[in-house]
Order: C-alpha cells, then sequence, then structure tokens
C-alpha cells in the first residue's frame, strides 16, 4: 500500500522507463519502492522470524514487552496532552511525534545509560526513555526557556531545532569517547529531510574517517513538513551510508521489536570499534509537522489512513494479547496510568511560570562579558524608573 | 634587559610555543583543522606539534568547516578543549551556521549547564598578495553575536599570552590572528604574568589625538603616530586587543584626554567595529569630542585582487589623511 501510494506521487521519469514499467523487476520507482525493511512483527502482531536480528530481542521476557507498549501508550498520551495544550493556548508550537513512537522506543530502550544521545525537536520518545521528565521537554514549547534540562543528567543531549547541525555534535562526541578508550556508544537523529543537509553529510564522512561510534538513527517519517522523501533523494537512504563506507540498513520503524534489535546491533557494531552504522527507520509522520501545519494542502487521507493500519502500538497490543503476554488488567491500569500522566503534564504547564525579565541577561556568557553587564545594568535602571511612578 | 625566559620569536612561532604549552600542561586540549598535522599548518602554525603529541591530539581533519567546528563541539560537550584551525578569514562561512547557531548559544539554551571552551583561530586581513577569500577580515559578523568573544593580537608577546587565556576561557573565542603580522618578530616572555585577556593596552601615549586599533593595524598605527611625531603631532595608540567584549572604557580615558579619535581596521568601515566604538564613544565622551570619531577601513566592496590591495587598505597616508580631517576641527 504504502509503496503504491508513494510511487504515486512520482512522475514518470521517461518514456524508456515506461517501455519496461510493466516489468516488476525493472520498473523505475520511487526511491523508496522494493527495499523491504527489517520486520520482525507485522501489523497484524504477528512475530516474523529473522536469522539475523532474533538474536537481538530472543531473550526479551514479557514483562520487557509490557514496558515497550507502557513506553508506547503514555508517549503518545503525553504527545496527544501538548497538542491539546498548544490548542488550549499553553505552548506556543507543539511538535507531535504521532506515529514515530515504535522507531523511538525501540531505538531508545537500546541504549545503555553510559551512552549519549542527540535529539532532533521531535524525539519525546527517546526522552521518554532516558528519564527526562516529559514536563522538562515542554518549556522551550512554551517559550519559559530554550531548553530546560541538563544535558549530562541523562545523557540527553539539549533539542536541536536547526536540521543536521546534531549529527556533527554527535560525531564529536563519539571521537571523544574513541580518545577516552571508553565503549560507550552514540546515537543521533534526523529526519528524512535533515538527510539533504551538508551537516549530516559531513558527520557521515568524520565519522567513518575516524571510524566514530555513532549511530546515525534517521527516522524517515515521509514528509519534511511538505516536501516528501523523493524531494531529498533518489536513492533509499540508507543506501546513503555506502558511499560513505558504513553500513546502512533499513527498519520498519512502526515495528518497535525491529527498531530495538536493528539498534542494538548498530550499537554494539560500535562498542566495539567496528564505527558507525546508518540505520533508516522508515516510519511515518501521522500528525501535522507542527501544531502551525496543514497537512491537508500536501497530502491526502488515503495515505494516512493506509500508515494507520500498521500503528506502532496497535500491532504490539495484537502480539501481546495473541501471546497472553498481557490481560486486560494491564491495559486498564495503563489507561488509568496515561490519564494521570496526562493531568500531571495539564497542570505543570500550567503551573509553569514565565521566566524572570532579567533571565535574558544569564548564562550568555560562563564567564562573563563587560558588554552584558552594562546593558543588564542600564535595563535594571530602565525598569526601577517605573518604581517611582508607583504603578 | 630580557630576562632568561624572555625570547625573540616571530608572531607565528608564539602561536606555536602557546599551543605547545597547552598541549603538554592539559590532556584535554585538541589541535583540529585542515594540514595541521604533518604539514604543520599552511602557516606552520602548527609546525611538529603532531609530531611530538601524536595524531589524536592534533588532528589533520577532512576538508569540511562545519564539520571542524561541529566536531570540536561534540568535543567539547565530551570535556575536551578543541583549538580548532579555519585555514583562511573567507573560508570560516561553512562553518558560519556552527559557530552562530550552535557553538555562540549552547550556553545559555542550557541554562548555563554546557560549557563549549573552543577556540576557533582564524588567519586574517590582507597584505600579502593573495587571491580571492584569503585576505578578508570578518571579524564584525562575529562581534554582532552573543555568546562569542574575539581577540586578536597584534604582536608575538600577546599572540603567546592571548591564545593561553583563550583556550583557558570556558567560552568559545574566536581568535583572529593578523596573517601579515606573522613573520614579525617580539618578545615573548613565558613567565609573565599577563593582564586581562579583553583589556585594551597603549602602546604609545599622546595628547592631540587617539588612535585605536588592533591586530594588523596596531603597527600601522604606530608608524602613523612616528610620522605626524615629525609634523609635531603626538598621537596616542590603544591596541584593543579584544573586539568583543571591547574595552571602552580605556578608548573613553583615552578620548577623554586627547578629545580626538580615528579608528582603523582593515575590515570594511560599514557596519565595521569603528562604527560601533563611535557611537559609543560619541554617546560616552559627547562633552570631550572636539571633532566627529572618523573611521579608515576597507570599502563595500568584496575585497580586491591582490594589485589593487594597497589601494583597498588602510595605509600611512589615509590614515594621516583622516587624522589631519580629525585634527582640522
Amino acid at each position: 500500500m504504502t509503496v503504491e501510494s508513494t510511487a504515486a506521487r512520482k512522475p514518470r521519469r521517461s518514456a524508456g522507463t515506461k517501455s519496461t514499467a510493466g516489468k516488476r523487476t525493472t520498473a523505475r520507482k520511487s526511491p523508496d519502492a522494493e527495499h523491504e525493511p527489517v520486520q520482525l512483527l507485522t501489523p497484524e502482531g504477528e512475530r516474523v522470524k529473522n536469522a539475523e536480528y532474533d538474536k537481538y530481542v530472543d531473550d526479551i521476557t514479557p514483562e520487557e514487552l509490557r514496558g515497550l507498549y507502557r513506553d508506547m501508550v503514555l508517549t503518545r498520551r503525553f504527545d496527544a496532552e501538548a497538542t491539546s495544550l498548544q490548542r488550549q493556548g499553553e505552548l506556543g508550537l507543539w511538535a507531535s511525534l504521532l506515529g514515530q513512537e515504535a522507531a523511538q522506543i525501540g531505538s531508545g530502550r537500546a541504549l545503555r545509560d553510559d551512552d549519549y544521545v542527540f535529539p532532533t525537536y521531535r524525539e519525546h520518545g527517546v526522552a521518554w526513555c532516558r528519564g527526562v521528565d516529559p514536563t522538562n521537554l515542554l518549556g522551550m514549547f512554551r517559550g519559559v526557556n530554550n531548553g530546560g534540562w541538563d544535558p549530562n543528567g541523562n545523557n540527553f543531549h539539549l533539542y536541536t531545532i536547526v536540521i543536521g547541525s546534531q549529527t556533527l555534535h554527535a560525531t564529536g562526541y563519539a571521537m571523544g569517547i574513541t580518545k577516552d578508550g571508553a565503549d560507550s556508544a552514540v546515537i543521533a537523529y534526523f529526519g528524512d529531510g535533515a538527510s539533504s543537509q551538508g551537516d549530516v553529510a559531513e558527520s557521515f564522512t568524520f565519522s567513518a574517517v575516524y571510524n566514530a561510534p555513532v549511530v546515525f538513527f534517521c527516522q524517515n517519517n515521509q514528509w519534511a513538513i511538505s516536501e516528501p522523501t523523493e524531494k531529498q533523494t533518489r536513492v533509499p537512504l540508507y543506501q546513503r551510508a555506502q558511499g560513505y563506507g558504513f553500513p546502512g540498513v533499513r527498519v520498519d520503524g512502526n515495528d518497535v521489536l525491529a527498531s530495538l534489535a536493528v539498534t542494538k546491533w548498530a550499537l554494539e557494531r560500535a562498542r566495539s570499534g567496528e564505527g558507525p552504522t546508518l540505520v533508516e527507520a522508515y516510519t511515518y509522520r501521522m500528525g501535522a509537522h507542527t501544531t502551525s501545519d496543514d497537512p491537508s494542502r500536501y497530502r491526502g487521507d488515503e495515505e494516512r489512513l493506509a500508515w494507520e493500519a500498521k500503528d506502532p502500538i496497535l500491532r504490539l497490543r495484537r502480539f501481546l494479547e495473541a501471546s497472553n503476554h498481557a490481560d486486560e488488567g494491564f491495559f486498564a491500569e495503563l489507561e488509568a496510568e496515561s490519564e494521570a500522566l496526562g493531568k500531571r503534564v495539564r497542570e505543570a504547564v500550567r503551573a509553569m511560570p514565565d521566566p524572570d525579565h532579567f533571565a535574558i541577561f544569564e548564562n550568555v556568557y560562563a564567564d562573563g562579558h563587560a558588554l552584558v553587564d552594562e546593558e543588564r545594568a542600564q535595563f535594571a535602571a530602565y525598569q526601577a524608573s517605573f518604581a517611582d511612578e508607583g504603578v | 634587559m630580557a630576562a632568561e625566559t624572555t625570547k625573540n620569536m616571530a608572531l607565528a612561532k608564539a602561536i606555536n610555543e602557546s599551543l605547545r604549552h597547552a598541549l603538554d600542561a592539559d590532556p584535554k586540549v585538541l589541535i583540529m583543522g585542515e594540514d595541521v598535522g604533518k604539514l604543520g599548518g599552511v602557516f606552520r602554525v602548527t609546525d611538529g606539534l603532531q609530531k611530538d603529541f601524536g595524531e589524536s591530539r592534533v588532528i589533520d581533519t577532512p576538508l569540511a568547516e562545519s564539520g571542524i567546528v561541529g566536531t570540536a563541539i561534540g568535543l567539547a560537550l565530551r570535556g575536551y578543549r578543541p583549538v580548532v584551525e579555519i585555514q583562511f578569514d573567507g573560508f570560516v562561512f561553512p562553518a558560519y551556521d556552527q559557530i552562530v547557531t550552535q557553538l555562540a548559544k549552547m550556553h545559555a539554551r542550557s541554562l548555563g549547564k554546557v560549557k563549549l571552551p573552543v577556540v576557533v583561530r582564524i588567519p586574517y586581513g590582507g597584505g600579502i598578495g593573495a587571491v580571492e577569500h584569503h585576505s578578508e577580515s570578518p571579524e564584525s559578523l562575529f562581534a554582532h553575536v552573543a555568546g562569542l568573544k574575539i581577540v586578536s593580537p597584534s604582536n608575538a608577546g600577546d599572540a603567546y599570552w592571548m591564545m593561553q587565556q583563550a583556550i583557558q576561557s570556558d567560552d568559545p573565542v574566536i581568535f583572529f590572528e593578523p596573517k601579515r603580522r606573522y613573520w614579525d618578530k617580539g618578545e615573548v616572555n613565558t613567565e609573565a604574568i599577563p593582564g586581562p585577556l579583553h583589556k585594551a593596552r597603549v602602546v604609545r601615549e599622546g595628547t592631540d589625538l587617539t588612535l585605536v586599533a588592533y591586530g594588523p593595524m596596531v603597527k600601522l598605527c604606530q608608524e602613523v603616530a612616528n610620522a605626524a611625531a615629525e609634523e609635531g603631532r603626538s598621537l596616542e595608540v590603544l591596541d584593543l586587543r579584544s573586539v568583543s567584549p571591547l574595552d571602552f572604557d580605556a578608548i573613553q580615558a583615552s578620548v577623554e584626554k586627547t578629545r580626538r579619535l580615528v579608528v582603523v581596521h582593515e575590515a570594511p568601515v560599514f557596519f565595521g567595529s569603528g562604527a560601533e566604538i563611535a557611537a559609543r564613544i560619541t554617546e560616552r565622551c559627547f562633552y570631550h569630542l572636539e571633532a566627529p570619531v572618523l573611521r579608515v577601513g576597507g570599502y563595500h566592496a568584496p575585497y580586491p585582487p591582490a594589485r589593487l590591495e594597497d589601494e583597498y587598505l588602510p595605509g600611512l597616508d589615509r590614515v594621516l589623511d583622516a587624522v589631519d580631517r580629525a585634527l582640522a576641527y
């Protein structure tokens, strides 16, 4: 279904291609066609055997499976609450991860505590896995700060808004790990749109040349705001790695088990000195780019409906139910926990105070700066001038 | 008399010695850039460092400026103190995004939790007969960005110590090296306790007019002061050393004495550092000034081909002309 809908968007290339269009093997399709991702769980919730990647999830316990499910459900609930809070005027903006829960939870749960994450601004599920309190993510979207958590507290860097910049930071950090002789790894998140950025290309070059222990985790959610993936690439994104001399793998990004397994494999490569890996998590941005976006201007409902059938949470639920790994009590309890999370987030955001005016001048420099001091004093004098008016 | 710890060396060698000292003193200090390793840099500023400190600490990078600065940021996040070289002034722009949006802002973005002690070395300025993009003075483009500190030494002694201080700074520092002065020799006292990094220095006292400059223009201003002295004019010369923060107190103190100010830099006059100095000194010294603050610098045109650079760059006569105009008020 996906392949068809993607192909439908792609213009015919040439008469020559047209003549062979009937042959399945040679027809020129979109860059995403005919590249089946690694999948361990079908949309129907059936476990598919995979000789290469099974070993990374073979020892997973029912409890851990329920944990992955819980992570995804709570992340989605938090995300929905944030979207509502934007609609209520409590947040200025929200970038929803709806549809990408499996890619984020699967990769996030593959990490060790000493690994380091460099996210984009949409990695709410990964933040959850790292133990960053969800309410901390909302400060920047409410406009009270530009990043409200200590990156070193959870080895989860601040959200990077400029597209692709963080892939170089991840690479540099990974180079540092090598210099330290440690066996930690770094994971850099980015999207299909970012794959066109020079910084991403340079991070591939640097990480390959220095054999840096970094996993490039590209969530190909099919859309960079209004531009489909074929506006970014003529080859499947995972194949980009080949030209840089390291492996690339496409994984079903709506399959939490496969995302977990493939990321574990890539991290293991990093830890054992085999260098960088590109993982393309093939997924779909179910919602708008942000709350400011209107997807109806550039894409139709059919595509979204097709992806809804492949929902990451639904398929794990089917699997849990079919394998008797979770009972009604579990789902009911989780439902209650979700609502409690929504309430907690709602209340925390509404209680979030505006920053002190003088926060403008704080932390501009680590060692201070004469001009900042001077302007702070001018600002203070200006504000104090109103005190006499007794307003 | 020069002490035993004082040596006479070229400005480029002084930076080399300073980097060597920093590498020796702190295992977290790294050198990164294009050709900085085996070759020792195109100006030999990092000569011999890779040989003595190894490829892991003196790193030949791929030819990608954004990558150099971006990975330096990542290394700094891991606890390193990278000193990166941008080979020439005109090549910094691929890294401009990383410098402006990431390097400058991460400390504030993290509410002070992340520090990025990265030094970006940039050989800058003209006067060496180079091809396009090898003679520019982009310091104002960085001074406009909060979160960065901008310095430029004018002599070997300052180059040695200012590099030490830049590397010790927990803030990112853009270190502009006056490439036409790389081969000028000067006294370097490796034991002397230096003054603060961001303070200006009076290099020549005078009473009639203040010349303010930094980097390559300090030497020119000293020559101007010599020439003016022959005509009976007493010019004070101030070496700013730092463009951000900028030592306005030192300029103010000088101007309150001389009542006239001419600012000299190679960068284009339009929106250059001279404009900021003129505005602030006019505000601070309005009743002391006998003449408007005048500026001498590059024109609002691309840096010209080498055969024209002597016309484009401030020279002795152009600065003297400005001095005459200021004194004529």
